[in-house]
């Protein structure tokens, strides 16, 4: 495929992915994609939001499944970007990132501790995906004083992903990621 | 029913007749997305600037994603199908293409528009062509939040005074029978169902009825008895409002459609 790959300068120094497993190569991956950032909510990697859906070697190239949050983000293009750029700063020199849409992302791939980023962020988590009916929006609890004595505001909020909410206990306005 | 895994399985008839379904999808998406952007800074109160303004941004995202499958299927990229066509080449429903018209208009249009879109993507998370089951699944999910929306406001506006409600009633009477034209019959219907691609129309439709009525009725508000289905849309047959859209879209794009943004 590239030069990397072939031998015929033998006195050339192999390229850093040749000498290390596949194991070991999608791990470092999976590391290195913990600096990328959701561009909106900026204290959460990509990994901890659910949305890389897998990590591969396929011959001399990474290959990453972006499972994008919101079929209309704006900020994929940019996620993808910084996924590449990211993989790059390895010891990968090729990589390949796809959209993907299986799995479908939900709230529910969201792991527990980019759950706990978001409420320290300011930003009430997600409750289960598979509520249905605006109650799955009412009584959310407020992620500055742990009341649930609150109120919905509004189903849509300053990015796709978020409602606003009103507490009654600490008369704060906060956002809450809508479960998906 | 057999499962078409790939978009590169796709042969013959069945192929043109998915390129059809997916044009009518992703047009619908695109103009009704535009309409909504109408009401960014116009809205009534800041909330319902945000609803529209975010409902608009999902439905473009919608366009855009069956705007890509297309273009895997060999049609022109997103950008030209989107801006690069004219009138007569859309395939949208004459729903989406009037004017905002007022703002109960606007949500009674979108109210009956969403549980078209509902219906069509529950239909379609069950489709034989795999690629296409994925993404509706995942659009579904989000379509969620507007029928919320959507179903509060018709319900309050329809039930809080007389005026809201004659201009809600009004808003049904002119909408209703363009909403019937989201199911104007093709004649790729057939293929699509002997495919497994996508429920017949006539299904859908029924099924779109029976979503809706039990709001409107809560709503106190009623469907015209006599309304008429306003068909054309699917075979490319508009009202003169979507070539003045496409107008105001398009302008910046024919300028330099080769521009690099």
């Amino acid at each position: 495929m590239s030069a990397q790959t072939q031998n015929s300068k033998p006195t050339r120094e192999a390229p850093a992915s040749e000498k290390v497993g596949r194991s070991k190569r999608v791990k470092d991956i999976w590391n290195v994609l913990q600096s990328v950032t959701d561009p909106e909510i900026p204290v959460i990697s990509v990994v901890e939001m659910g949305m890389i859906a897998d990590v591969r070697i396929d011959g001399d190239r990474a290959v990453v499944d972006l499972t994008p949050t919101f079929a209309g983000c704006p900020a994929i293009d940019l996620i993808r970007r910084e996924i590449r750029e990211a993989v790059l700063s390895t010891r990968e020199r090729d990589v390949i990132v796809n959209v993907v849409y299986d799995p479908p992302w939900s709230t529910d791939r969201i792991s527990d501790v980019g759950r706990k980023k978001l409420t320290e962020f300011g930003l009430a988590p997600p409750r289960d995906c598979c509520v249905n009916g605006v109650d799955t929006l009412e009584k959310v609890e407020c992620p500055f004083c742990k009341s649930t004595e609150t109120d919905l505001e509004s189903i849509f909020g300053p990015t796709l992903c978020r409602s606003i909410h009103y507490c009654r206990a600490c008369l704060q306005s906060f956002e809450h990621f809508k479960s998906v | 029913m057999d499962k078409i895994e790939t978009l590169d399985a796709l042969t013959g008839a069945t192929r043109e007749a998915v390129v059809h379904l997916l044009y009518r999808m992703a047009d619908d998406e695109l103009i009704i997305g535009h309409r909504n952007s109408e009401w960014t800074g116009h809205a009534p109160i800041l909330e319902a600037d945000i609803a529209f303004s975010s409902m608009a941004q999902d439905e473009m995202g919608h366009a855009q994603a069956y705007y890509e499958i297309l273009h895997a299927l060999g049609e022109r990229d997103p950008d030209t199908l989107a801006f690069g066509r004219k009138p007569r080449e859309y395939r949208c429903a004459s729903l989406v293409c009037l004017p905002k018209g007022d703002w109960g208009f606007s949500l009674i249009r979108q109210f009956l528009y969403d549980a078209a879109e509902q219906v069509r993507l529950t239909a379609l998370a069950e489709s034989s062509l795999v690629p296409l089951a994925q993404l509706t699944t995942k659009l579904r999910g989000e379509e969620k939040y507007h029928m919320m929306h959507g179903r509060t406001w018709v319900l309050r506006l329809g039930n809080a005074t007389t005026e809201s409600h004659a201009k809600m009633q009004a808003a049904l009477d002119r909408a209703y029978p363009h909403a019937l034209g989201l199911f104007e019959p093709t004649e790729f219907d057939e293929t699509l169902a002997q495919a497994g691609v996508c429920t017949r129309e006539e299904e859908l439709q029924k099924q779109w009825e029976s979503a809706v009525a039990p709001v409107l009725d809560d709503a106190g508000l009623e469907v015209p008895d006599s309304a008429r289905p306003v068909f054309g849309g699917r075979v490319g047959k508009h009202p003169p409002e979507l070539a003045e859209l496409l107008n105001q879209m398009q302008m910046v794009y024919s300028i330099d459609p080769a521009a690099k943004w």
